[in-house]
Order: structure tokens, then sequence, then C-alpha cells
């Protein structure tokens, strides 16, 4: 099954996996924390709404907030416990502003709420396991964190040939899929089918990254005798990026613009299989999620299971603290990975990772002048051209940037990685990202003022036209009146 | 706490100074080379080149009121000082050094804006504006002879002693006399052209550029540590060989064959460790070669037809102008789009 046929990739780079550091920890199960702080958006689309209030009594796996709108999704309770608050808690986001977020006070009793399991799964059908998905508030655990039934529905009604599982996980220092792959691989394979069976793939693949060869073993054992095919690929970052998997396995590319449904290929992470197995042949939604927590600076890294909602610090207590004080703390990978300065911040369903690093491990260092030596440019995956793309940014010509592809950048971060300069690259291209959208908003806005200003101009013209015609016809009016009147008055002396 | 730094949240451990230090590594071996050759006029030139470049650097950074440590240390003028000397005749009094050098890095690069901002490879144009202002000096050659002792050496530098009875030509300098006297090159070459000599770099010539050997090892050092490609050193080569196979084949008496060519001159230098210049080259692997190709072969019409003997210094200016224009039309093919930019279309199945 290894040796299915792998094409070629562009750029890419090789950052130091620290993988070692977590790899060989079992999954473990955070003991159970007094308050859970569980954000109303944990995902692509409008926040969910929340249907509880504050003193309501809820059971684990109890629906919290609903999905609002067609991109979003539901939020369960992540344990039982009363409602604390509905108000405003840290983000987790690099800026540490609030966000609306409802307070759940465990009560240490784990009381669930009655759950449906069903024998022969495959006896559903297609929309009704989309269905359950989407009940069970299932995202993209990969980090993007995009709604999965959406993405099942959309791929059924345009057609899936190849279904592509990613456990590349190629992001430095996490190991999450690679324990989930290793312990629970026969519920991710059965996952895994029936996601084939909602979509209708005729083809499915797993590709793993071969730094991974036990993840690879696991889930070749258990893939015996289904159509579930196991590919090791090579270990490179971003492999684990969804244009670039989509890319080393099938050779297609998706259009820019466009979206993998559109060459016949719907991309799941493996994770995402595992809780998508749990909520079909369960009934549980997803409640928990497994996290990473690595890095120089944490005393034990290993790979927990935690609860949605749980604040951070708790699971860096529960990796014994901090080895050395830490430089940076991020959520997520090293390389797309965002910094957060709060440890309140609890673990949403996209947090794949908790990282404390040293200094040394960041590397940091002041920007120098650019020397064009197109690294940059080698260690694209995309084909951009970063080093030209970030002197029309400073330059403020955006136009120009989006030319040599600004759009197409899929913010990987392996140009800023390589670059022997230290210019932050990355950070230009999604300020410039940023700023074109808002320049886009300010454009439809001046234009649709401009639409709205010249309707005005138009109906005060209209107004002051009317207006003068009438006063016109008024005036004719009277001068013909009066006109009559002297004419009667004549005729009147004249007899 | 830090301020909020953007992702990634790691760095391969790779900087500009160490991006030059390897360089500077790499040709020592062909400096060393020349010192051994040449004898102590080549150390003082080469010493003279890196102060003039350090001193004159400080001084126009400090009137621009810009720090002065981080653009010394990064290293970038040294390297170009150093790559001037190697090409400068190892007994080219003091004066052409500390010219050279400063025209390199004050005009050269510094006018330009600093670092990454010059046009033209700064040692290239600094060689050319010597070669042009002061052809005498600049092709006073030398034998590898008895190197002169320290004080000799002292008067050769600064004081410009006449080269009794060691003056040279070069190679392509002495082929190019000989044909102005009606004079083959079957006659030309003998006596003058081992090619085993010419490997291992003792016949006259620049100070660093005799050794080819070592400047290819250098080079090949580089393209390991990837610091280069090989895309621009090989066309370079190629665009000069390829010719002159050609030409050789169909007039031998009249057209050198690519072997002398590829073993003489700048040539070695260029390939590897001018040409390669990032700032002033083409950024994509396809556009270094077209550049590489255009110097090959720029250098070798020179050599062949123009009035100079050699050609490397203005080839590669004269791509160097190129190079924008290279960038223009060469540029990779973007995920999910077609070469001229349009999103693939969709298929239909």
């Amino acid at each position: 099954m290894l040796s299915a046929k792998l094409f070629k990739l562009r750029g890419g780079v090789h950052p130091e996996g620290r993988k070692n550091l977590s790899a060989e920890r079992h999954i473990r199960t955070l003991p159970l924390p007094q308050k859970l702080f569980v954000p109303l958006q944990q995902h692509i689309g409008a926040p969910a709404s929340p249907v509880v209030n504050v003193g309501d009594k809820v059971l684990k796996g109890q629906l919290i907030a609903v999905a609002q709108g067609a991109v979003s999704s539901s939020i369960h309770a992540p344990t039982s416990g009363v409602i604390v608050a509905l108000g405003d808690h840290v983000a987790p986001h690099p800026s540490g502003l609030p966000v609306p977020t409802i307070t759940l006070q465990s009560d240490g009793a784990e009381n669930w709420i009655a759950c449906e399991t069903i024998a022969d799964p495959f006896a559903l059908t297609p929309e009704d396991i989309a269905a359950r998905v989407g009940a069970a508030g299932i995202v993209g655990l990969g980090g993007a964190t995009f709604p999965s039934a959406l993405k099942l529905n959309l791929s059924r009604s345009s057609g899936v040939q190849t279904l592509i599982m990613n456990g590349g996980e190629c992001e430095p220092y996490l190991t999450c899929d690679d324990r989930i792959m290793r312990e629970r691989a026969a519920e991710i394979v059965e996952g895994i089918r029936l996601i084939a069976y909602a979509v209708a793939a005729q083809e499915i693949l797993v590709g793993i990254e071969d730094n991974k060869p036990e993840a690879i073993a696991a889930m070749q054992a258990a893939s015996v005798d289904t159509p579930v095919k196991v590919v090791a690929m090579p270990s490179m970052y971003p492999m684990g990026s969804e244009k670039q998997i989509i890319q080393v396995l099938t050779g297609k590319e998706v259009p820019a613009g466009g979206r993998p449904a559109d060459i016949g290929v719907l991309v799941h992470n493996v994770a995402t299989a595992y809780a998508v197995q749990q909520a079909i042949r369960f009934g549980k939604p997803l409640l928990s999620r497994l996290v990473t927590l690595s890095g120089g600076a944490i005393k034990t890294p290993c790979n927990v299971e935690a609860l949605i909602g749980t604040p951070v610090e708790e699971l860096i207590a529960f990796a014994d603290g901090y080895a050395q004080p830490a430089a940076r703390m991020v959520l997520g990978g090293p390389m797309m990975g965002q910094q957060f300065t709060n440890t309140n911040v609890p673990v949403v369903k996209g947090t794949s990772g908790v990282l404390a690093l040293t200094a040394s491990e960041i590397g940091q260092a002041e920007p120098s002048p650019c020397i064009r030596c197109s690294t940059c440019i080698r260690a694209c995956p995309v084909g951009l051209m970063p080093v030209e793309m970030v002197s029309r940014i400073r330059a403020s010509d955006l136009a120009a940037a989006v030319d040599f592809g600004l759009k197409d950048c899929i913010a990987c971060g392996s140009c800023s990685y390589v670059c022997p300069a230290h210019i932050p690259l990355v950070h230009y291209f999604n300020y410039a990202k940023g700023d074109l959208a808002a320049q886009e908003r300010t454009k439809l806005k001046q234009e649709a003022t401009k639409k709205l200003a010249d309707a005005r101009n138009e109906r005060i013209a209209r107004i002051e036209r009317e207006r003068a015609e009438a006063a016109a016809r008024r005036k004719a009016a009277r001068e013909a009146k009066a006109a009559k009147a002297a004419a009667e008055k004549a005729a009147e002396e004249v007899a | 706490m830090n301020p909020i730094a953007h992702s990634p949240h790691a760095h391969a451990p790779v900087s500009i100074p160490k991006v030059m230090g390897t360089v500077l590594l790499a040709l020592t071996p062909a400096t060393l080379f020349g010192f051994w050759l040449f004898g102590w006029p080549a150390i003082n030139l080469w010493a003279v080149s890196l102060i003039a470049a350090i001193l004159g650097e400080a001084f126009v950074v400090r009137m621009q009121g810009r720090a002065v440590r981080p653009v010394l240390m990064d290293g970038s003028g040294i390297l170009t000082a150093w790559l001037l000397a190697l090409s400068l005749p190892p007994y080219a009094p003091w004066w052409i050094a500390v010219l050279g050098s400063l025209f390199a890095v004050v005009v050269g690069k510094q006018v330009f804006g600093g670092l990454g901002q010059n046009l033209f490879n700064p040692a290239m144009a600094a060689r050319v504006m010597l070669l042009i202002s002061f052809p005498l000096e600049m092709t006073s050659w030398v034998a590898p002879a008895q190197a002169p002792g320290w004080l000799d050496s002292l008067r050769i530098t600064f004081m410009s002693q006449p080269l009794d009875g060691m003056a040279s030509a070069s190679l392509l300098g002495h082929v190019k006399t000989e044909f102005t006297r009606g004079v083959g090159l079957d006659q030309a070459l003998s006596g003058y052209y081992a090619p085993q000599h010419m490997l291992m770099g003792s016949r006259a010539g620049s100070l660093g550029e005799t050794a080819a050997v070592l400047l290819l090892i250098g080079g090949l050092f580089l393209i390991a540590r990837r610091i280069i490609t090989w895309h621009a050193p090989v066309a370079m080569l190629l665009g000069v060989a390829v010719p002159a196979l050609l030409f050789n084949a169909i007039d031998a008496n009249h057209y050198a064959g690519p072997l002398v060519h590829l073993l003489s001159g700048g040539l070695m230098l260029g390939a590897f460790f001018i040409i390669t210049d990032p700032v002033t080259s083409p950024n994509t692997a396809k556009g270094q070669f077209i550049f590489g190709l255009g110097c090959g072969l720029l250098t070798w019409i020179i050599r062949t037809w123009g009035g100079y003997p050699e050609g490397v210094a203005f080839a590669v200016m004269l791509m160097n102008a190129a190079t924008p224009l290279i960038d223009q039309f060469v540029k990779p093919r973007i995920y999910g789009r077609d070469r001229k930019g349009a999103a693939l279309s969709v298929e239909k199945r």
C-alpha cells in the first residue's frame, strides 16, 4: 500500500521537527477543570447563538449554543454543571481581546445526555450522516475549523472522486495527530469510511508523513480489507496544507480561487474522522480534542485530551509547568500558530498545540536589508516571489503585489522561516491582505455612497424642476387670468 | 511580555553575516594560493583593498546618519573588496586598490542605497572603472617567479617600483597581441599554454583568478552549502565553452579551444563568485541560467572579437543591466494558475 505514486511538490522547507519531545507520550486525559470557558465562535463563519441562560443546569453533551446561518457550528456543554456567565472572556487570539463566551461551572459528576448508539451506521443515508456531523458541532480539527457537515454537503452535491485524509502533521512539535493515529486507528478508519460513504468517494487516501512510521503501521493495520489506502509522504513543511497534500497525492492542483471540490477532491483531517466516528456511532458531540503541550520551556512535554473550554493554564500545570521562563507562548504549531500572552485563554476546537518556546527555539533577530538571495522563492510551495511582493507592499503598491500572487499566498511561513535577512515576509503579506480587504470594503462603501448621492442629486434636481414647472404653470395661469379679466373689463367698457 | 510577534515562531539558523562568511571561506583557498604564488605584494594589495573598503563604507554610512556597526558587520563590503582584490594584477600599486575599493563600496553600492539596492556588481563596476581609467597599471602582469621579499614588496605596492625583468603577459593578452602581429594560435600558445599549469594556477594573471581548480572547489562548496545554485555558474561555463568548441572546430588556428577559455582570465572566479551575487542576478533558477549563459557568451565574444583581451567584467555588467528585464519575464508558475497567471480551468467530469 505504501508504493502509491507520489507527485512532485514545489518548494517547501525542513524545519527541525522537535516532535521527539512529545511523540512517545501516551494520550492522557486532563483532570476535570472547575470552570470551562466556551467561546461562541470556535469555527469559520458566524458565531453560534446561546440557547441557555445563566443559572441553567446542563448535562454533558447538551446543546448550549446553536449554529447561525449557512456557515456556522453548534456548541455543546463539555461537562455537566451550571451556566454561571454569558459574557466576555479572553480570546485565543494574539489580541487577547474578550469575546462572547459561555462560562460553565462543572459539577464534577460528568452526567451525560442520552446518546443514541447506532449499530450499523452504514444503514443511515448520506444526508443523515452529514446532518448528524453538523448536529455534533464537528469542525475541521486540523486547525482550519471549517464546519465539517457543510464540507460534506458541498462535496456530495458537486461529486467527489477522491477523499484525502490528512495525517501529515507537518508543523514542528505537534504530535497529537501522530498519537491519535497510533492509539485510535480503528476508530479513525471507521470514521474515514463513514465520510467516504457520506460523499460517495471512489478512492480514499490517507497521507501520513514518513517521520511517523508507527502511525503509518497502525493505520495500515487498521485499514486491512478496507478501501482505505495509507500513503507515506516525504516529510516536508507544508505537506499538511490542503493544496499541497492534494498535489502530492493526486498530481492535481486546486484552481486559483477555487475549492478542492472543483477537481473532485475532499480533504479532512484524521482527528476529524475520529470525531465523526464518535458522533455517528455513539451519538457523542465534539466536546474535547487532543492537544500537544511542548516547547523547550515546558517541563514535561506531552499529549493530552482536553475538554473544549479548559484554560490553557491548567494544561501547562498538567505538564508540570515551566522548565524555564518562556520567551513566547504559541497556540498551534510554530510555523502558523498564533502567539498569546494570557494563559487564561481556553482550549477551543482548533487548538492543536500549546507551545512554550525559548528564545533560542524562536531564533528571532533584527531584520536586515534584503540581498535578493531568492531563498524565499525557492522555499515557496505556491510558486510566488516573496522578495518582489514585499518590495511592492513596502511601496504601498498593493495592486502590483496582487499581480505577483499576493492572493495566492497560503501564509505557510516558509519564506519567513528561511530568510537570512530575517524579514517578516508573511507578516507583510497578511498585513497587505488585510489592507486589501479594507480597501475593497471602502471601495464598495464609496460606490454605494456615490450611488446614493447621485440619486439624491437627481431627486433634488427633479423636485426643483417640478417646482419650477409648477411655478411656471401657475404664472401662466395667473397671466391668462389677468389677460382674461382685462379683456372682460375692456369689453365691459366698450359695452 | 514581548510585543506580539507574527508567525512563524521558528527560524532556520541563517543570517546575512553567515552567508557572507561562508563565501569568504570559499574564497580563502584561491586567495592563499595567490599569496603563495605572487608573494608579499599580493598580500599588501589585498589588505589595502579591505582596509579602504571598511573605512570608506564606515565614513559614508556615518555621513548618512545610519548606524555603522550593522552595516560593517553584514560582511558585504569586505566581500566586495576581497573579490576586487582577487581581480587586480598582484603587483598593482596601492592607490589602485584604494580607488577601486572606494569606488566599489561607495559608488557601486552605497550611492544606490546600500546592500541589496545596487544594479551592478560593485566589484566588477570598480574593476571596469580601473581598467578604463588606468589601463597600464591594470594590465601589468608578472610571471609567477621568485617572490620578492617583504621590503621589496613594500616598494612594489607603495612606491610603484617598475617590474624590471618580471613583466609578463596574461595568456589572453598574449594571444591578442600575437594576433595583431599575424601570428596564429598554434605558435602563440606553444610554450605559453600548459593545461596542468593553467588548472593549478601557476600562470600570470590577477591575484586570485589563476587557480581554476581551487576556485572550482570553492564554488562547489558554496553549492553544497546551498549558498548558490548550479544554474548561473554552469550556464556561464557553457556560454564560453560551447562557442569556443564550435569555432575551434571550424578554425583551430584562429579560435582558442574551450579548455584555454575555461582555464584563463577571470572566468572561474566570475562563474562561481561574481555572477552568483544575489543582488545583481535574477531571482529564479531559470532566470539565473539565462543570465549565466549571457555572461558566458558575452565573455567569449569580447575575448574573441573585442578590443580587450578579457571580457568577464564587461559581460557581467551588461548582464546586470539586463537582470530586471529577465526578472520581468521569467517568473515561476503559481499553484492553481497557468503560466500566464489565469486560474486553471475546472475539469468537467
